[in-house]
């Protein structure tokens, strides 16, 4: 008698069973990665322990014992190891996150600009993106620190735009503000102003729902909050900032800020260069939006405008949200070739502390995992807003 | 108003002519079309049928000739091709729907964007012409969750949402499967039936005869013959004609 297709089913071994091969495999190659990991991490202790040493981040409590040129908070060569590490984070993100927006506005500029049925703008702008996204970006800012920002004139000759902006070999030096006494109030002020256009923010959020057409919410917002400011920077009997402007003392110039040329040169490269991606990445995304959309658009009688602003880039914005998002995950981590022109971003730092403390797998670490978890705010947030816009389908 | 005025061209299209570069894709069209009435144009295909409807809302620039709608004439001046496209609709052969709103904001977007109505009027008259076209419980879905013939009839609620007097259809059947043709033939059948002027690219030729007032013949960007349905189907005078009617009715 012939076997029924039940009993054959219920006879499986177990080593030919898909579902239990399925699951034996994961573990089997769990497994695997946990022994090398730990072959991996018993070597390396090992290795430290014939040294004499054994991994501790102690050393981030002992003096750092050498100078940062430049810092964004007050820090001494007596400080301690944390202490450094927090400015050159701090230095990696202030240069980053200002990257990130000056690359962003170029970015799309230039890729409206290739677009543009002007035919010089449009060529202007191709030739742009070809050699700025063909050139390395350690060429690029070896150019411009070596080619250009110390090859300005000496502070002598300093190149002056206006009366008291000045640029020299030793960077540029702009009018700063200085507190006075009524400062912190203007810091209340300002907080008031957040608060205000959030309040005005969501109000026309509201508007926009319930007549269902959107106004220019964020433009609104944006002018509340200046108006704000504006309005209180007149109102306080004494203005809140004071105008330190630079002058020539000696060799150099004393007062007002100066951004170094390295800054300079760093940040000028990275913009330079990121927004060259920036701009194919929107330029794509335009293009990713079929005629057809505009065509319907038009036909139902929206103008120009109300055609890209509610046809157009909604759509294209889906399109151009994950590239841009690893285009500033590039930035963040490409402004780590600082240290060939002597920026003292996160990574020039963890080198000379690995240098002063001779605590490399630390030093390595603690980068790796700073840098990790800057991409990684990065990467969340902007994933936040990608689900946000993204289509709704079958 | 009076019968004389139902008898004025709503549409007058003189001596039009089109050239993409070289190519010259209408070779001057004259053509008149009263209020009310259903014109069925068909011929081969690159015969310039579309390219002519989509000059009468300027998604194509005409070279020469004169274009009158509704007594505006089409030029150069932004503010009369705005005007005319107040006045006309389009239904596209893809639908065009745009996918990133509901049906409902499809359908509202331009009434609210360019007549400036209140959101309550604007839901409500999409809710009629959702109604009026069978599907009103598609409402808050997306376009991407809807059928071929769904998204065809949406788009024709949305065109008729900006209350104009000209519907152009560019092949409005062309893309879809066979059994969705009907719905969307139905919807436009009930649409000639209530008074709108129609002009319609299409190769449905059941349709024609049963709805068309007067049918065009394209080829090669010329009006080859044109005349009552059954002038069309029983009597053709050109030759041209005659085969292509005997190539698209064999089957």
């Amino acid at each position: 008698m012939e076997k029924t297709h039940t009993t054959q089913q219920a006879t499986i071994p177990f080593w030919r069973d898909e579902r239990v091969l399925r699951v034996l495999g994961q573990i089997i190659f769990l497994i695997a990665v946990i022994v090398f990991g730990y072959y991996i991490y018993n070597n390396m202790i090992t290795a430290l322990a014939k040294q004499g040493m054994t991994p501790s981040f102690a050393f981030l409590n002992q003096t750092a014992g050498f100078d940062i040129g430049e810092r964004l908070i007050e820090y001494e060569r007596a400080d301690f190891n944390k202490r450094a590490v927090l400015v050159a984070v701090l230095n990696t993100v202030q240069v980053s996150i200002v990257g990130i927006i000056l690359s962003t506005i170029l970015g799309v500029f230039l890729g409206i600009a290739r677009l543009s049925t002007n035919f010089l703008v449009a060529k202007l702008s191709s030739i742009y993106l070809e050699i700025l996204r063909n050139i390395p970006l350690l060429v690029l800012l070896i150019f411009w620190y070596t080619g250009i920002f110390i090859t300005l004139p000496r502070v002598k000759e300093a190149i002056s735009l206006g009366t008291s902006i000045f640029i020299s070999n030793r960077g540029m030096v702009i009018p700063w503000g200085i507190p006075t006494e009524t400062w912190r109030a203007y810091l209340i002020v300002l907080g008031v102003g957040i608060v205000l256009s959030a309040i005005v923010n969501w109000q026309l959020n509201l508007v926009g729902k319930r007549t269902g057409r959107p106004p220019l919410v964020t433009l609104w917002t944006i002018i509340t909050f200046l108006a704000v400011a504006i309005i209180g920077w007149i109102a306080l009997p004494q203005s809140p900032l004071t105008l330190d402007l630079p002058t020539l003392q000696g060799l150099n110039f004393k007062g007002g800020y100066t951004f170094s040329p390295e800054y300079l040169a760093l940040l000028s490269g990275l913009v330079i260069y990121t927004a060259a991606f920036v701009g194919e990445i929107v330029r794509a995304g335009i293009l990713s939006v079929s005629k057809g959309q505009i065509e319907a658009s038009r036909a139902l009688g929206l103008n120009a405008f109300q055609t890209l602003r509610l046809i157009v880039f909604p759509q294209a914005m889906r399109v151009i949200v994950p590239p841009l998002t690893s285009q500033y995950l590039n930035l963040t981590k490409n402004s780590s070739l600082a240290v060939a022109i002597g920026y003292p971003d996160l990574f020039a730092i963890a080198g000379t502390m690995h240098n002063q403390t001779g605590r490399s797998v630390e030093v390595i670490a603690l980068m790796m995992g700073i840098y990790l978890s800057t991409s990684l705010i990065t990467s969340v947030f902007m994933n936040f807003y990608n689900k946000k816009i993204k289509l709704v389908e079958r | 108003m009076s019968e004389n005025n139902n008898n004025d061209p709503i549409i007058v299209c003189q001596d039009v002519h089109k050239w993409y570069g070289q190519f010259h894709a209408l070779r001057g069209i004259d053509m008149e079309v009263r209020k009310g009435e259903v014109i069925v144009i068909f011929g081969p295909s690159g015969s310039g049928k579309s390219t002519f409807i989509r000059t009468i809302n300027r998604l194509e620039e005409h070279q020469s000739g004169q274009i009158v709608v509704d007594s505006i004439e089409l030029t150069h001046d932004v503010r009369n091709i705005e005007a005319i496209r107040k006045e006309t609709g389009m239904v596209f052969q893809q639908f065009n729907l745009f996918p990133h709103l509901t049906v409902l904001q499809n359908i509202t977007l331009a009434p609210l964007q360019v007549h400036k109505w209140k959101k309550e009027k604007a839901e409500e008259i999409a809710m009629q012409l959702l109604e009026r076209v069978g599907i009103p419980e598609q409402a808050e879905k997306f376009p991407g969750q809807l059928s071929g013939g769904q998204q065809q009839r949406v788009a024709i609620a949305r065109a008729l949402a900006m209350q104009l007097k000209i519907m152009l259809f560019d092949e409005p059947t062309s893309a879809l499967d066979p059994e969705m043709i009907k719905e969307v033939l139905d919807v436009m059948t009930e649409l000639a039936e209530s008074g709108m002027t129609m002009l319609v690219v299409t190769h449905e030729m059941g349709f024609a005869r049963s709805v068309a007032d007067r049918m065009f013949f394209f080829d090669e960007g010329q009006i080859v013959e044109s005349g009552s349905p059954e002038d069309i189907y029983n009597n053709p005078q050109e030759d041209r004609t005659k085969l292509f009617l005997s190539q698209i009715l064999q089957h």
